[in-house]
């Protein structure tokens, strides 16, 4: 099994698709982001496709909103905490530093992952 | 303050329920009616957490929530009454009869033997010939995913 976390970003329409995308862009890393979108899926449908892209994997799971479908379906759908972390209010600057640390500890790097979100976050 | 609005939604509490029709309709109690939830505090925990401070959910069975509308009608707070499926909708009718006057379609997504009717509503023949019933004894009934959106009567599903 490769250590390497990969990361699982679920939103609202194509949040989490311009997201990946532009994480993407920027970093030059391709292919450890997945994007889901709730997009047409009732509770069920949206479970699975969250357990389908993360299909058993260590993952972090970076949610747009801090409650509703989407973390429900990525907390109701993955139960079992000891591979998968969940981290809401996804950025963009959550997304690029989780793909520089995709090879430390999953509680650590999620932990890290919501503190850079949380730090690029400012009013002037 | 009667039920302000009575929809079914297969996502329960969510951002269209919460914020789309919450905000306009200053909504002050969401009551999800469902039978797993009501039986899983940790379910009801996650749905809690999408209410926004003001606002507060609360949870019944069918059989619970049946001898309560006509309670949450004369109540004072602003109700919507949540369910995610067609089948609770009509139980609930069932169990009190002439208690729902109106059925908001809100969201029901694609399934076994369901086709598209509108983007965000996917229904069973089943499932019509439920509404039909329900329509029969008097409930106006309509899709409408969000307030801003136009409202499609029943006819125009079938």
């Amino acid at each position: 099994m490769n250590d390497t976390l990969v990361g699982v970003v679920v939103g609202h329409g194509a949040v989490a698709e311009a997201l990946v995308g532009a994480a993407e862009e920027i970093s030059g890393i391709r292919g450890a982001l997945i994007a889901v979108s709730n997009t047409g899926a009732g509770r069920e449908a949206l479970e699975e496709r969250v357990v389908a892209a993360v299909a058993g994997r260590r993952a972090v799971v970076f949610v747009d909103l801090p409650s509703g479908s989407c973390l429900f379906a990525a907390l109701h759908g993955l139960p079992a905490r000891d591979h998968v972390r969940v981290v809401t209010g996804v950025n963009l600057v959550m997304l690029l530093d989780f793909l520089f640390h995709r090879e430390e500890e999953i509680a650590a790097a999620a932990r890290r992952a919501a503190e850079a979100g949380a730090r690029s976050i400012s009013e002037r | 303050m009667p039920i302000v609005l009575c929809r079914v939604d297969d996502r329960l509490v969510h951002g269209q329920v919460v914020v789309g029709w919450g905000r306009p309709l200053d909504l002050q109690r969401i009551v999800l009616v469902d039978d797993e939830v009501r039986a899983s505090p940790w379910e009801q925990e996650l749905y809690r957490m999408a209410a926004p401070p003001g606002m507060t959910v609360e949870f019944a069975s069918a059989a619970e929530a049946a001898p309560q509308l006509a309670a949450w009608e004369a109540g004072k707070e602003r109700v919507l009454v949540l369910v995610g499926t067609i089948a609770l909708a009509s139980d609930l009718e069932r169990r009190a009869p002439g208690r729902l006057r109106r059925l908001n379609l809100g969201g029901i997504h694609a399934g076994p033997g369901r086709r598209e009717r509108l983007r965000y509503l996917y229904l069973s023949d089943e499932e019509l010939t439920m509404l039909r019933g329900l329509a029969r004894v008097g409930l106006q009934i309509s899709a409408q995913d969000l307030p801003t959106s136009r409202p499609v009567p029943l006819s125009d599903l079938e």
